[in-house]
Formats: C-alpha cells, structure tokens, sequence
C-alpha cells in the first residue's frame, strides 16, 4: 500500500488540491495531511479509492462532489462536508459546522460528536447505490434534513438528555427519512415532517450504520440498539400538488 | 350560486367548405379540441390554447382561430384577465401557473432605442467585401500583459491568462432544462449550437447521454436543487453555470412535477422516478456574497480551474451592486436574465411583476462595473426577451459581451408561444415529455432550423455594424454613444447613459 504524507501548513488549498491530486495519480492508496488548518476543499471532486487522513481542522466544504474516497478527520470540520458528494465516506473525529450533508446523493458521512445548522439539507438518494446517509453522534441544530429528498440522517445523541431540541427538525421534507434517538416534541418538528412509529424494520435498517459509527469511534453498541427512537418522515412525497391553479 | 362558466379564451371554427375530412386536425391536437363524431369533425374551443398546431398542418387552410369571442363590458382596469383570474382563485384557492416569459404590456425599451448608421464623415464597411469580428471571448480579461522580449524577436507571454470560451457569434442558447424541454428538444438545440460555432445551457436537469457528443458546446448549470450535479457531469460541460436566479420567477426556486420525471428524466437528474424535483430559492450553501464566492471555487477546484464559472442572477433592482460583487469572486461572467425572460412554469404573479427590464438591467451593471474599474474581470451575458438582431445590437451596445436567446430559439422550432409548456402537453414535442408528441419533433430538421435562426441573426448583426462603420463586436460593446433614446423619460435616459434623438 503506497502511503504518501503532506505537510498541509501554511499550503493555499489549490496547490494542496493539486498535490492530492498528483498522489491519487501516483497510486497512493492512503494520504495523510497534517497541519490541516482550515483549507477549504480538500478532496473537492476528487475520484478514486483513497484514504486521506487530515489532521487537524478541515476547511468548508470537504469532499464536495467527492467521488469514492475515503476521509478520516481527526479535528473538526468547518461546514458543509460532503457537500454535493456522491459517493466516499467521511469520518469526523469531532464536531462539524452548517449544512453538513448538504445535497448529497451517496456515500456517508459519519460525525463523532455535533454537526450544525440545516445538517442533511436537500440530500437526496438515487436507485440502490446512490442512498447517502449521515450519522451523527451528538446533536444537530435548526432544520435538521431540510428540504430532504431522499437518504437517511440518524442522530444518536449520545450524552444528552434530549437529543434534539432546535426548531423545524424536516421542514419540507418530501423524500427520505430521519432518525432520533429517544423523543422528539411535536412542537420542533417542521412544516410537511411527521412522525411515525420506529419498528424492528427500521432497527435492522440503521443496525449497521451504527455498528460502523461505534466502529469508527470506538464505542459500544449494546446500548443504542434498541427501540427508543423516532421516526421522521415526510408529511407527503408531493409538497407542491395542490399549490398551484392553471392560467 | 355557480360562478358558471367565463367565456371562451379562443373561438376555433372550421370552414366546412374547404375541410377535406382529412382529421389531421385530431390527431394533431394533443388537447383534445377535435373530436369525430360519424363524418363529422366536433369542435371543443375551450380546450384550444392557440398552439396553431392544427392550423400548421391543415392541408386545406380550413382552420379558424379568434382570440376572445365574447366581449365584457370593457373597463381600462378591470381587464377580462383580471376579471377572470379572480374567478379562477375564487374557485381554486391557488397560486395561478403560468409559462412563458412576461406577458403585461410594459414598455419595452429596446423598441425606444434606435441605432446609429455613418452617413459621409466616417465611411461605412460592406460586411460582404471586409472582414467583420464577432468573435467573441467570454471570461476574464487581465489588466494588463506582462510579456517577455526574446533576441531573436518572439514574444513570451508572462501573464497567466484564465480559461476563456470562444464563441464564434455572441449569440447562446440560455438554459432549458431536460424535463422542462424534451430531449429531441434539447438535441436539437445542441446540433444548432454545434453547426455555428456557438454555446447553450443545459439548465438544472443534468446531461442527457445522447447529449454527450455535443458537451463542448454545453454550458452545465448547477442550481439549488443540484439535480443531474456530478463530477462528471462538472468535467463534461465546457463552462460551469450556478444558477441564482431567473428573470421570469426572481426570487423563487422552481419544481418539476412528479408526472414529469419519467424514467430517463429520473436518470439524468439522479432522482428516484416520479419524485418531485424541488429547486428550493436560495442555494443553502450560499447565503452572503462571500458564500457564493466559495460555490465558485468549489466548483473551480473541482474541475482544476479549467473551466469558466458564470453566474446568473435575475434582473432585479441591485442587480448592478450584485453583479460587482460577483466580479470581485472568482466567476467568469454574469448572466442578467431580464423580467421578460422565459420560464416552463411559474407563477404568474411573479412573471408578470417582479423584476426589471434587461436593458436597463446590462446597462447599470455595465456602468458600475466600470466605475469600480472591474469590467475586465467579468463577461457580461444579457438574456431575457430577446426577440431579433437589433435586440441583440442594442444589448451589446447598453455592454453586454453576449446574449443568451430562449424563447427565440423554441419559436424556431415550431413554438407558438401559447404558454402552457407547464402542462407537458406541447404539440410541438417541446415542453413535454410524452413518447407521441416528441417524435414529431425531429433534431436533425430542427436544428437546422435553430442554426438558420443563429445565423441570420449573426449575419444582420455585422450588417449593422458596418453600417455603423464598425468592423469587430467588441468596439460595438458599450458604445452607447451608438444609441439614442426616443421618447424615453430622462431617468431611464440616465440610467442607460444614452442621449436622446437628435442630442
């Protein structure tokens, strides 16, 4: 396995794209990047079966319309990773900013402890393989899922009483589905998002996606595969019918 | 009490003298206006959109239409549309759709500039004997050249210059998204832009495979929705457009009804099938000037700073302070989609009112741009109800550096301007996606059809250019000194930087 390092510090994020870039093409399999700090884009439409560690603090927008890959940050993410990505895998070691997830169609991003506003806004899924999902260990702010059409968020609130308690948790929702662990208030929940009921269908569906959040993160499972979550799911799949009169 | 019904929008009738009984006329109206009962062809009027596909194909010209055959009492504010469309809400509740572009008969202020021509003092140019430039480059332009002297007499460009399109007449296509449009519709437009050297936009509904040997010639959109939006797709475009806004709905994102996404709909927009596609109004990446900045780069750095990014914003009241701000990002040009530009679907009340005219729109951007000394940053793209060449001129000449054409372009193709592209009923084959409809389409007639249009257009273009005594685009461009107002107000004279008539 061909392992390439890069000292990312005081590197611009254009000549640091263009060094990952180079490595991909050399056949790295595995890149790690220190001294990270704040460089937007890192992996931006990057393609092909990589693992980049970054360490330190990723900047806006990591893995956008990424493409396979694989990033490991060991820090926190500045907002919207994952952005546009279709298909890869990020791993967060901390916290993230806004619009995490923001319209991905594949791949999953997986984030240790918060991510901020609008987390998951417009993802979207596409046939099997296109079907992104964000897991987030902590808690999620206002306007969790968004405008979502497709994929799934799941929120584990690990270390909270409440798990969520920001605002408009699905508002225009019209695809896709979300997943809470313990209650969530009717009053949070967004115009066009209801609830229904978490059954062992929907266990056996995000088994896995917690057994590999614990994976990565070193956690124990046994105690968050059970039933005490809520389902969040779209009011109806066509918002818009019914809106609008002909001329 | 029953509102019953209000009268006929179109009276079509038949003159029984001249009708062959062929029935074309039923099958060719996909609105179901003509009906056969035994020999005879049944009329249903208030099915009729004055789409004139039947009047198009009559052998016989035996065909009638009449706009509003009955009369209101007329009334200069309470207009039979106004009337109508309040019994309309009366009875649904609902936000009334409409297509196409702007439909109020505001002024229009191209129709208020009239261009200039020498006459002794300095001669004019014969497009046929001299050469004419209109080729023209959209992109950035760098301040200044840094170049290096080399002994035996070459000259080294020092200067890095950034990716630029070359088109061959500063005539495009604007945006029509697959779904919106069908796909012969699209290729078609595609084959045209091709044939003449020239660019069109794909629009947010990703790039149809058939559409892929022409993907240098295609401008791929990325909007709110992100429908279609791959690294792929990002690498197969020839410039990268992020959509904002669109002058026929400024303001208001754009959703493609479930019944539209059929199977290779659903695969080019990487939707599931039958879902709506719902573009919400802001980008949620983007909610400050400096955030659209890094959407640029993104899009930038994804595909290594190869390709050219525009912008395109509707014409709204600061569309010339948020075009300097764009200037200052990384983008390449700026699109400003005039109030009258096209739309399949939107609300009529935003059409019809919201917005401002292109003219004045290209004009005070251009102007701020060059206060602040940034124009060669930026290319400037005017669409949005461009009708014609002088149209074209006149833009050029208020400083565009290009036009996108729309509607024009579907009108080249058969389209009668009828509105009811939302409908997905076009008899056309245009704005539908109905097997039937868009068979009678065919790409290869019709692009030639499209590239006539581009054509003729670019041909009057250096016609009056040289009677104007100019030989490139680009001394035409800004050159306001080549136009004059006619009765327009002063403001709008100022806002335009333009003289009146005889000044």
């Amino acid at each position: 396995m061909k392992k390439i390092e890069i000292d990312a510090k005081g590197i611009h994020y254009t000549p640091l794209n263009e060094m990952i870039r180079e490595a991909v093409r050399d056949g790295a399999e595995e890149i790690v990047l220190n001294n990270v700090i704040g460089q937007r884009f890192i992996a931006d439409g990057l393609k092909g079966d990589v693992t980049i560690t970054i360490n330190g603090v990723a900047g806006g927008d990591l893995g956008m319309f990424m493409n396979g890959p694989t990033c490991i940050v060991n820090g926190n993410c500045d907002h919207a990773p994952g952005n546009t990505m279709d298909m890869g895998t990020i791993i967060v070691h901390g916290s993230t900013g806004d619009a995490a997830a923001h319209s991905m169609r594949g791949g999953k991003l997986f984030v240790e402890n918060n991510i901020g506003y609008r987390g998951g806004i417009h993802m979207k899924q596409y046939e099997e393989e296109h079907r992104p999902v964000l897991v987030v260990g902590g808690t999620a702010h206002a306007f969790l899922g968004e405008y979502m059409a497709g994929g799934l968020i799941l929120v584990l609130g690990i270390g909270k009483e409440e798990p969520i308690v920001d605002r408009g948790i699905g508002s225009g929702i019209h695809g896709g589905m979300i997943i809470v662990r313990g209650e969530v208030e009717d009053e949070i929940l967004g115009i066009g998002a209801r609830k229904t009921d978490f059954g062992e269908e929907e266990l056996e569906m995000i088994t896995p996606y917690v057994e590999e959040f614990c994976e990565h993160f070193g956690k124990d499972p046994s105690g968050l595969l059970n039933m005490n979550y809520t389902c969040i799911v779209p009011a109806s799949t066509r918002p818009f019918a019914g809106k609008y009169t002909w001329e | 009490m029953s509102l019953g019904s209000v009268p006929l929008k179109y009276k079509v009738s038949i003159d029984r003298e001249q009708c062959m009984h062929c029935m074309r006329c039923i099958d060719n109206c996909s609105y179901g206006v003509f009906h056969r009962e035994d020999d005879r062809i049944i009329i249903d009027s208030r099915k009729c959109t004055a789409c004139h596909h039947c009047i198009s194909m009559c052998p016989r010209d035996a065909i009638t239409l009449k706009e509003r055959p009955v009369d209101y009492r007329s009334h200069p504010l309470w207009t039979a549309e106004a009337r109508e469309d309040i019994i309309n809400q009366a009875r649904s509740g609902k936000i009334i759709l409409s297509g196409m572009g702007n439909a109020k008969p505001y002024p229009v202020i191209f129709d208020r500039l009239v261009l200039d021509a020498c006459q002794v003092t300095n001669p004019s140019i014969d497009p046929l004997r001299e050469p004419m430039e209109l080729r023209t480059y959209l992109g950035k332009k760098p301040s200044r050249l840094e170049i290096n002297k080399k002994d035996n007499g070459d000259v080294e460009l020092l200067t890095k210059l950034t990716p630029n399109l070359k088109l061959d007449t500063p005539i495009m296509i604007g945006h029509m998204s697959y779904g919106a449009i069908s796909l012969n519709a699209q290729l078609s437009l595609a084959k045209a832009v091709e044939k003449t050297g020239t660019f069109m936009g794909t629009g947010e509904g990703g790039l149809h495979e058939a559409i892929y040997p022409y993907q240098k010639n295609m401008i791929v959109q990325v909007a709110s929705g992100r429908f279609g939006v791959d690294i792929n797709y990002l690498e197969r475009g020839a410039a990268i457009e992020i959509k904002i806004g669109q002058g026929a709905k400024p303001g208001i994102g754009g959703h493609l009804p479930g019944e539209k996404v059929c199977q290779d709909v659903s695969c080019t927009r990487m939707i599931p099938l039958g879902s709506d596609a719902i573009s919400p109004a802001p980008h949620h990446d983007i909610y400050s000037i400096e955030d659209l900045a890094q959407l640029v780069r993104s899009l930038k750095e994804a595909t290594e700073w190869k390709k050219p990014v525009f912008v395109k914003i509707a014409a709204v009241h600061n569309a010339a302070a948020i075009a300097a701000g764009i200037a200052r990002s990384s983008a390449d040009a700026v699109v400003i989609d005039g109030f009258r530009g096209g739309s399949g679907a939107t609300p009529k009340v935003f059409r019809d009112n919201v917005g401002i005219p292109i003219e004045a729109a290209v004009a005070s951007v251009d102007q701020k741009l060059k206060d602040q000394g940034i124009r060669n940053k930026i290319s400037v793209i005017a669409s949005g109800g461009i009708r014609n060449s002088a149209d074209i001129a006149k833009s050029i000449a208020l400083g565009a550096d290009a036009v996108y054409i729309g509607t024009g372009a579907l009108i080249a193709m058969g389209c009668r301007v009828c509105g009811q592209c939302y409908r997905g009923m076009c008899p056309w084959g245009i704005a539908t996606q109905r097997p039937d409809l868009v068979e009678r389409l065919d790409p290869e007639v019709e692009s030639e059809h499209v590239a006539n249009l581009i054509r003729s257009w670019t041909l009057e273009l250096s016609e009056l250019m040289g009677a104007a005594g100019i030989n490139s685009i680009e001394s035409l461009r800004s050159n306001r000194s080549r136009l004059r107002g006619y009765m327009l107000d002063e403001g709008t004279l100022d806002v335009l930087q333009v003289k009146p008539v005889g000044a």
